[in-house]
């Protein structure tokens, strides 16, 4: 189990109730990080209109996680 | 240069930070508020950016413009907090020593920090209700042009 600290924005945050929160996961990569917490949170969005990042940086759903990481689930972006 | 703001934007002020003696074309963009989206009435938008995140992307989306077009400076500043009508939520000031890089580069960024920065926007509807704007949605109904 790894211990990750996972933050969330905008209808994330929302769905979550939560801004952040650290959960012990059994996870290895980006992609398992989010299917944990869309099961947790009862989300429904789908993985491929989202983004994300580890320890402030873009990266993509294979990138590996490791124990202390903090992972930024980004919902569908719609800036302009 | 890529910025956050949550105080109004002031064109007047942005352009002359892109100005430069070997440009013979300035061109920008600004993108408003407006008060319709999708068969509901909107009274106000709210931005929400990850300042960090959005700045490094928008630096990168700038870059590549610089390398694409050979334009000669570009900046952009995107507006987060609550915004009313008609307020400019993001500029864009692209200087090139011709027009048609100036254009291109102009829209080549606004099209990448659409997609590309981690920025969302709610919708707050007369009558009180609100929404998250997904980029799908924003696509296929082209708000925010």
């Amino acid at each position: 189990m790894k211990r990750i600290t996972v933050r969330y924005f905008a209808m994330f945050r929302e769905h979550a109730g939560v801004g952040e929160e650290t959960l012990e996961l059994d996870a290895a990569t980006a992609r398992d990080v989010f299917e944990a917490t869309r099961a947790r949170h009862g989300s429904s969005e789908p993985l491929g209109h989202c983004k994300i990042a580890i320890n402030d940086r873009m990266t993509d759903w294979d990138a590996p996680v490791e124990n202390g990481d903090t992972v930024l689930l980004f919902p569908p972006v719609a800036g302009g | 240069m890529m910025a956050i703001s949550d105080k109004p934007i002031d064109t007047a002020r942005l352009q002359r930070g892109v100005t430069n003696p070997a440009a013979g074309g300035y061109c920008a963009f600004e993108g408003w508020v407006r008060n319709e989206n999708d068969g509901h009435v909107v009274e106000r938008l709210e931005y929400e950016a990850y300042e960090p995140l959005a700045i490094a992307e928008g630096e990168h989306v700038i870059a590549e413009a610089q390398e694409k077009f050979g334009i000669l400076d570009a900046q952009c500043v995107h507006r987060v907090g609550l915004l009313e009508i008609g307020e400019c939520a993001v500029w864009i000031g692209v200087a090139a020593a011709h027009r048609d890089e100036a254009f291109r580069a102009c829209r080549y960024i606004i099209d990448e920090i659409k997609v590309r920065l981690p920025i969302w926007k709610k919708e707050h509807y007369a009558g009180g209700d609100s929404g998250w704007v997904n980029c799908e949605r924003c696509a296929s109904h082209g708000i925010a042009d």
